[in-house]
């Protein structure tokens, strides 16, 4: 099985060339959406964190994943010129990538309008760049898929997340990386996860991750939802219940590896098979972690119909409540509510789902791609929370 | 005729397939699609909400997928609906203002 990508210099290959208009502080966030408005193959990304460097050290560590994500062929950073987050804080690991870059300081360029008219200008030259280059075929370990689900009901754990899972297998089984995220949705499931670590250093770096995260959400004053009002419509009553149907979409294959996120380093797999990346269940700053991981495409498995598409990762979105489905149809691009309905078997959609996959990796568009700026959002767990709860992110 | 099914044979709780309305037969079935026994809904119970497939006193554990999702907060019997109000995790719990039911 081969699917057809852009070879990158580093040996990764992308599913997509798009060009990241990335505004390294968000007071420059305006001009790099009207750049990106203006040329098509352009996705424009910032954080919120403010232009001060120490203490953003986890933002550097995931755009630099974003922006050497194999999706991305070239990148445009715009600064303000005053901030100590500076555009150079990246290209200088940036200018090793191969790919096209330029960096744009608005001071420097003479303000807002000149900045935008010469960043679509240089757009526009890099689409031109990069529009030579050529689909090839590839096997199928150059894939890295992430899995996420969101607006999870209880039909996930029968429908939508057990065919993902069949999927995972047999993606697997072909030498491709899969990576899923959301500790939370671990708690509850550790048995599971414990008996599929493949080795015991694994299963102490999953345990330490659900663990931090544990303690995360119980921190005194962390009134905080970590359900949504859809999860509890939709029947689940525990977190317990969420992890347990959660963790169908991982399949049954051995964890192969734990992927720090932290403010020393953001890992990416390195070899075939599944791993667990530290990180969030937030729909937003979890694709993103995914992508600064090197996933090139997302698996979103959905049972209230969530019509959900990451930025920077085309984004398939697999229902499993047919009622839902057949509400938000033009949205979905896979319907697994046949399951409940008893029309097909997990291993069907399962296969219908492993082939969408390498038909979005060898260019199809999503339902959705295209249609909207897909989500993007950077996590950055506060130090302070982490230190008084004594968590360490160093895996 | 309405289904709910029960994934693992330890599970004091099945999944409902369908909407089921107070003093229906609901049918059990396993995950292999075989039947095991019927019980009546003692309440209106919506698809993929939980029945209780047997009467749980007050703390005991809550299982479905053959793990424990939880622990009963009061006395469940029989065919009642299982959910946040009668339920709670052992782990995290849910804030107050979080654990709605629709109407």
């Amino acid at each position: 099985m081969e699917f057809l990508g852009y070879q990158r210099h580093d040996g990764r290959v992308g599913i997509r060339n798009l060009i990241l208009i990335f505004a390294v502080v968000e007071c420059v966030e305006g001009i790099a959406r009207r750049i990106s408005e203006q040329v098509k193959s352009t996705v424009a990304v910032t954080h919120h964190y403010s232009c001060l460097h120490l203490g953003n050290e986890q933002v550097v560590n995931t755009m630099l994943g974003i922006a050497e994500n194999p999706n991305i062929a070239g990148f445009i950073l715009i600064g303000m010129g005053c901030e100590a987050f500076r555009a150079e804080i990246f290209s200088e690991r940036l200018s090793k990538s191969g790919k096209p870059m330029e960096i744009l300081g608005c001071r420097e360029m003479g303000g807002l309008v000149r900045t935008i008219e010469s960043g679509v200008e240089i757009a526009r030259n890099m689409e031109g760049e990069i529009s030579t280059q050529r689909r090839k075929p590839f096997a199928l370990d150059h894939l890295v898929v992430a899995v996420k689900c969101g607006g999870s009901d209880a039909t996930s754990g029968l429908a939508a997340n057990a065919s993902v899972g069949f999927a995972v297998d047999q993606l697997i089984k072909q030498g491709a990386s899969v990576v899923f995220t959301e500790p939370i949705e671990a708690i509850g499931g550790e048995t599971e996860l414990y008996r599929r670590a493949a080795h015991e250093s694994i299963r102490k770096r999953i345990e330490k991750v659900i663990v931090n995260e544990e303690k995360y959400w119980k921190m005194p004053g962390a009134r905080m939802e970590f359900m949504c009002k859809g999860n509890i419509d939709g029947g689940l009553s525990s977190i317990e219940e969420k992890s347990l149907g959660a963790l169908h979409k991982t399949g049954k294959s051995p964890i192969v590896g734990v992927l720090e996120n932290s403010a020393r380093k953001c890992e990416r797999p390195t070899a075939p098979g599944l791993y667990f990346q530290d990180g969030t269940h937030l729909d937003a700053q979890a694709v993103t972690n995914l992508a600064a991981a090197g996933a090139q495409i997302l698996v979103f498995t959905t049972g209230v119909g969530a019509s959900f598409e990451g930025l920077i990762t085309p984004t398939i979105r697999v229902c499993g409540n047919p009622t839902s489905f057949k509400k938000v149809k033009s949205d979905m691009d896979i319907n697994a509510g046949t399951i409940i309905e008893g029309k097909e078997s997990i291993e069907e959609v399962g296969s219908k789902i492993f082939r969408e996959i390498i038909e979005v990796a060898s260019g199809k568009k999503t339902k959705l791609e295209g249609l909207i700026p897909g989500v993007f959002d950077v996590l950055r767990p506060d130090p302070r929370l982490d230190m008084l709860a004594g968590i360490s992110r160093r895996l | 005729m309405k289904r709910a099914i029960m994934i693992d044979p330890e599970d004091t709780v099945a999944t409902l397939l369908s909407d089921a309305e107070a003093g229906e037969p609901i049918y059990i079935v396993r995950a292999d699609g075989k039947e095991t026994k019927a019980l009546k809904a003692r309440e209106p119970i919506s698809m993929g909400h939980k029945v209780a497939l047997m009467s749980l006193k007050k703390g005991d554990k809550v299982m479905k997928y053959g793990a424990v999702i939880g622990q009963a907060i009061r006395h469940i019997r029989e065919g009642d609906h299982v959910h946040v109000h009668n339920m709670k995790s052992l782990r995290l719990v849910i804030p107050l203002n979080a654990s709605r039911i629709p109407k």
